[in-house]
This record gives structure tokens, C-alpha cells and sequence, in this order.
């Protein structure tokens, strides 16, 4: 198993995955001034899939690009959190889905900053500010649908219901976050665990909404293991280059 | 139709170190925070600012159209304030 | 007294000085210009919907971040045209539920379908390509705050057409595939394109107003006519054919004749009948309408928050 590529596979699958769903709001959110917001995000976490893919399209030495792991990979092959798969739904289940992800990514980033390997602390040191970003819009949001008005109350806590066991992925622990971390380049994702429960404690309290009671979490997607909705979203996605193999765009 | 609107900012931004902040242009906003974090996705895609000031449209007290030539005129005749009015003699080649 | 001020506005316009929004302006230039800088805004937001159709579908990442960039930057402009036209003291959400309710215009082009990847090159490079030729002349409108939204939209807007000529040309060289693509594209948007100038000269209603206001500064013939000759030797440089047969260069006046162009179609699909006018007004107002809880939070919230904020003043 080369430990250093799954691992990267993951960065960039959850960053992807997102960004390829954010890109989806361009045009259609609740307000101009959020519609640009959200492309603005949508557009980090591209950037940080493209980042991550080619490093991990180095690691793997078969000489893949970023569109080659990005194009021509199965739905069992990706690598990214269950929790990124989840459907847009309404504006509210994007932000929970969103907040959710950035106040680990936060964790994530920061000590992945400290890597071993100077091109992961890099790549961490710059998403690290992103990810910051995107914490305070998504944790800003949080507090303005859960203290809004009663539905909007209503609608965000039923999103949180929903993403909440999804976010089991996120801090997985295998062989491979264990090689990571036993080298010095990669973190365990379990240590990010109380930092990320402590902000979503603080966030859910402003935000008057409800910690839903423990449930059994969804996990599997670093095994490739994944909802019935990745391999839709990855049709779209994978639609000119698997038509046309031999084009170049 | 909407219950609320969301009220109106006036957005300026410092280009860089050393500049005063210059008004751009506005937005919409729930929340003052909302204002900075928009104006910051409207305004600073292309690296234009190192800082906003978010101000709510309707707090902003505007001279008046009308008022102009009282407000304005009288500095017409004040040429004495600017360097230029003063000669000096040649030989004093910096002041 | 009301000759008078129109008398010195006129004047005042014609030397090529700027109004502001509390300026006095004559009834008719405040509401010819909400007409026009909202159609203005409202095109650049429904704009984002047949090119924003793609962005799931971009063929590389590299693309997809261009892509999203672009659509983006559209919003930005959109948002610039709303707040310029608020100067002239409509709401915004005003201007947009005429939107919604049809009362508005939007650029008719965007009522025509994006089928393949091929037309979001077609649409950076002729679309906006025509688009731009349109707003350069109005950086210098004589209404201030429409004239430095425009700078801004045309600085940002120069990206675009780039992008998509890219886009073409990589095609047209690329895979027969790939060309038919590029090609089909272009037969698509060509015409549409061209008539994105308005009614030949003899037959534009608003136009002379216009001029005298110095809002508008060419007609739209004559910036017809320059689109024309930039960009039917761009086709020739990248091996595509305008589809156009009669079209051929005049060595005397130095400029490209074209053949008769439909305006029936463009009339029919003005008057709601083009290809996607229904899904584009339906994918807004259901953005819009899906978006009311949010907005209702969002301001709910920030009440609260203000309450608040004056019993702990008073406390």
C-alpha cells in the first residue's frame, strides 16, 4: 500500500468534492452577495483539490495529473468523507455540511502546517488561511439561520440531524493516517477530534441549536465506500473526458 | 414581497499599506460582519484591498446638490493658499 | 423655471461633465437610465445561468476554477449595476421582482441554450466579445455612478473574452470531434451574437435620446460593425467559418459586408419566445424565492442582535 498516496487522495477527494458542489450554488443562491461567497469557496477547495491531486499523482509515480485522478477514477476509487457527498439541499444543509468540514479543516490545516515534508506543509500553511475563511462564513451562518426566525431555526437543526453522523469520516484513523503520522508528514485525524467538537459546541450554542443525540456514525469513505450519490455527481463531472479520451481541452 | 430588505453599506477600501481608504461602491447586508465579508468577495477579488470599512448607507450625511456654490464658491477667491500664487526670486531654487 | 434647468442639464451633459445621483436630472434621463442599467444588471445575473450550466461539466480543473471565476465575476458585475442603479433611488429588490415578474428585459441571447462545451468558448468569445464592445463606450456615460461601475465591469471583463477564445481555439485545433464542436458552436452564436447590437439604426427607438444624453455614444450599427471586422479574421486565425455566406471583406470602405440578418427571430425571442426564456426566469425566481427563509433569518438575526446591543446601551 503506498500510504502517502490514499493519504493525499483523501485531501484532495474532500476538497474536490466540494468544490465540484459549491460550483453547482454559482448562480443560484439566496442573495448575489452569497452567491459570490459561496463561489469564492467553491473556488478554494478547487484549488486545494488541484494542489493535493498532483502531489498525489506524484506519490503514486504512474504519472497521473490532477485530471487524470480527478476524470477517470470509479466512485469506489475516490477517497473523500462521506460528509462531502452529501447533497446541497437548501442553502441551510450546504452551510451545515460546509461548517461541519471547515472547523476540521481548521485543525487540519494547522497542524498539517507542521509536516515533515515541506510541499504538505506548504500546500497546509496556504489552505490554512482559506479554511480560516471559511469557518467564519460557515460558523457566521450557522448563527443567523439558528437564530433567525423559527424555520429557519427548524431547517438548520433538521440539516444538522441529518450531516452530523456524517461526520464520522473526517477523523478515521487506519493504517494509512497511522504510517502518516508514525513519518512525520501526515496527521491522525482522531487528534483533531476535540478541537472540532469544542467549536461546534461553541457555534451550536450561539446559534441556539441542539446537539442531536449520539448516533451511529456513517464511515467508509476512505475505503472508497460511499453514498449513492457519488456516482451521479461523478457522471456530471467525468461526462467530456470519459467521452473523449483522446481530447485535450 | 420580502418582509425586510436588507439594509444598504457603503464600502471603502485601503488598496495597499500607506493609502486612504476610497470608496467603491455598496452592497447588501444583513449584519455589519456580512457587509465586511461581502465587500471582501464583491470588492477584493483581484487583490484590491488590505482593508475594508463597511459603513451603513443611511448613517452617511450628504452635502446637498443645491448648497454647492455656497459651500464651495467662496474658496474660488483664496488663491493665496496655494504655492503658486506666491513669486519667488530664482536664486531660491527649492521652497 | 423647469425649461431653464433642463436648458443648463443639457448644456451641462453636452461639455461632457458627469451627474451625480443628487443632482437635478429631467425625469425622463433618471428613468431611461433605471431602465437601461437595470436591464443592464438583470443580463448579467440571468447570464450567469447558461454558462453556470457548465460549471459541473468542465472538461479539466483547471477550466472548472476559470469557469466559476467567469460566472462569478457576472454576479460581481450584476451587483455593481444593481448599486449604480440605487443611486437613482430604486431597491434593488424592487428591480428585481419586476424582474420576476417579466416587467424587465434582460439581454435576449441568453435565452439560447448552451448544448455543448464548445458554446461556453463561443459564448467568452462572442458574447462577450459584443458585450464589451457595448460597455467600453459607456465608462464615459455622463451619469457618474453607471460610468465607474463600467470601468470596474470592463476591467474584469477583458478576462472573459480571452478565456473564451481559448477555449475555441484549443477545440478548433484539437479532435475532429473537437472541432465539429467548436464549429457547431460557432454556426449557434454567431447570429444571435450580432444582433445582441440592437436594431439596425432606422429602426431604434431610444436611441437618439440617448446619444444627446450622452449615455449612449456609437450606434448600433456602427458598433455592429466593428464587432464584425475584429472578429471575422479571429475565426480565419483559428480555422473556423462564419456562418454567413454572403459575408465578404470591401476593399473600399475597408470594413466586412454581411448578409441580411433575422430580426424576426430576434423580436420573437425578445417577445418570449426563444429557446429558454421560460427556464431562465423560472431558474431565477426559484433562486429567489427558495432564498426568502434565508434572508428573512439573516435579517431577523441581525434585529435581535441590534436589540440587544441597545438594552445592554441603556443597562
Amino acid at each position: 500500500m503506498n500510504a502517502r498516496y490514499e493519504y493525499l487522495l483523501r485531501l484532495g477527494d474532500d476538497a474536490l468534492i466540494l468544490g465540484q458542489q459549491l460550483g453547482l450554488w454559482t448562480g443560484h443562491g439566496p442573495v448575489l452577495e452569497e452567491d459570490i461567497a459561496l463561489t469564492n469557496i467553491g473556488l478554494d477547495q478547487i484549488g486545494q483539490a488541484r494542489a493535493w491531486l498532483t502531489m498525489a499523482g506524484r506519490a503514486e509515480e504512474q504519472g497521473r495529473d490532477e485530471d487524470a485522478l480527478a476524470f477517470h477514477r470509479t466512485p469506489a476509487e475516490f477517497r473523500n468523507a462521506q460528509l462531502c457527498e452529501r447533497p446541497n439541499g437548501h442553502f441551510g444543509d450546504t452551510i451545515v455540511r460546509q461548517f461541519l468540514f471547515d472547523a476540521y479543516a481548521v485543525q487540519l490545516h494547522a497542524a498539517l502546517a507542521h509536516s515533515k515534508d515541506a510541499d504538505i506543509a506548504a500546500i497546509a500553511r496556504k489552505s490554512a488561511k482559506e479554511s480560516a475563511y471559511h469557518l467564519r462564513h460557515s460558523s457566521a451562518w450557522m448563527v443567523r439561520l439558528g437564530d433567525g426566525t423559527p424555520e429557519s431555526n427548524d431547517k438548520v437543526q433538521a440539516s444538522l440531524n441529518v450531516l452530523l453522523p456524517f461526520a464520522g469520516d473526517l477523523f478515521h484513523a487506519d493504517a494509512v493516517t497511522d504510517t502518516a503520522t508514525s513519518e512525520g508528514w501526515g496527521v491522525n485525524p482522531a487528534s483533531l477530534r476535540p478541537a472540532w467538537e469544542a467549536t461546534l459546541a461553541e457555534t451550536l450554542e450561539a446559534a441556539q441549536l441542539q446537539r442531536p443525540a449520539p448516533a451511529p456514525e456513517q464511515t467508509g469513505g476512505r475505503q472508497g465506500r460511499h453514498t449513492e450519490k457519488l456516482s451521479y455527481l461523478l457522471a456530471e463531472m467525468q461526462v467530456l473526458p470519459r467521452t473523449y479520451p483522446d481530447a485535450k481541452w | 414581497m420580502e418582509k425586510q430588505h436588507w439594509p444598504l453599506w457603503e464600502i471603502f477600501i485601503r488598496s495597499r499599506q500607506g493609502l486612504s481608504h476610497r470608496h467603491v461602491g455598496s452592497l447588501h447586508a444583513a449584519d455589519a460582519e456580512m457587509a465586511i465579508e461581502n465587500a471582501r468577495d464583491v470588492y477584493t477579488r483581484r487583490q484590491e484591498g488590505v482593508s475594508i470599512w463597511a459603513v451603513p448607507a443611511s448613517e452617511i450625511t450628504a452635502s446637498s446638490p443645491d448648497e454647492k456654490d455656497v459651500l464651495f464658491d467662496p474658496a474660488d477667491d483664496k488663491v493665496y493658499r496655494h504655492p503658486t500664487f506666491y513669486d519667488l526670486p530664482d536664486e531660491v531654487k527649492n521652497m | 423655471m423647469e425649461m431653464d434647468l433642463l436648458q443648463r442639464f443639457e448644456a451641462y451633459v453636452a461639455s461632457e461633465k458627469k451627474i451625480e445621483p443628487k443632482d437635478w436630472m429631467p425625469d425622463a434621463y433618471r428613468k431611461t437610465l433605471i431602465r437601461q442599467i437595470s436591464q443592464h444588471a438583470h443580463s448579467e445575473i440571468v447570464g450567469m445561468l447558461p454558462e453556470g450550466n457548465w460549471i459541473s461539466r468542465a472538461p479539466s480543473l483547471k477550466r472548472k476554477a476559470i469557469l466559476m471565476a467567469k460566472v462569478q465575476d457576472e454576479a460581481g458585475h450584476g451587483l455593481y449595476l444593481y448599486s449604480a442603479c440605487e443611486t437613482l433611488g430604486v431597491q434593488r429588490d424592487d428591480t428585481i421582482a419586476d424582474l420576476h415578474s417579466g416587467k424587465a428585459k434582460y439581454s435576449s441571447i441568453f435565452n439560447y441554450p448552451t448544448l455543448t462545451w464548445a458554446d461556453i468558448g463561443a459564448v467568452g468569445w462572442l458574447v462577450d466579445g459584443a458585450a464589451i464592445m457595448n460597455q467600453v463606450p459607456l465608462c464615459k456615460c455622463s451619469y457618474g455612478p453607471y460610468a465607474r461601475a463600467m470601468v470596474r465591469v470592463c476591467k474584469e471583463e477583458s478576462f472573459h473574452q480571452r478565456q473564451g477564445f481559448q477555449i475555441m481555439m484549443n477545440l478548433a485545433q484539437g479532435t475532429a470531434e473537437q472541432k465539429a464542436m467548436a464549429q457547431d458552436a460557432l454556426n449557434r452564436w454567431w447570429w444571435p451574437s450580432i444582433m445582441m447590437f440592437g436594431p439596425p439604426d432606422d429602426n431604434s427607438p431610444n436611441s437618439a435620446q440617448s446619444m444627446a444624453w450622452n449615455i449612449k455614444r456609437f450606434s448600433n450599427d456602427e458598433l455592429r460593425q466593428k464587432f464584425i471586422d475584429l472578429t471575422v479574421p479571429q475565426a480565419e486565425l483559428i480555422g473556423l467559418t462564419i456562418p454567413d455566406p454572403q459575408l465578404k471583406w470591401n476593399e473600399e470602405t475597408g470594413h466586412y459586408e454581411h448578409g441580411p440578418i433575422d430580426w424576426k427571430e430576434f423580436k420573437q425571442v425578445i417577445a418570449g419566445h426563444g429557446p429558454c426564456n421560460k427556464e431562465r426566469l423560472d431558474a431565477r425566481r426559484k433562486a429567489w424565492d427558495e432564498g426568502a427563509w434565508v434572508r428573512e433569518a439573516a435579517a431577523a438575526h441581525a434585529d435581535k442582535r441590534a436589540a440587544q446591543k441597545a438594552n445592554t446601551a441603556a443597562a
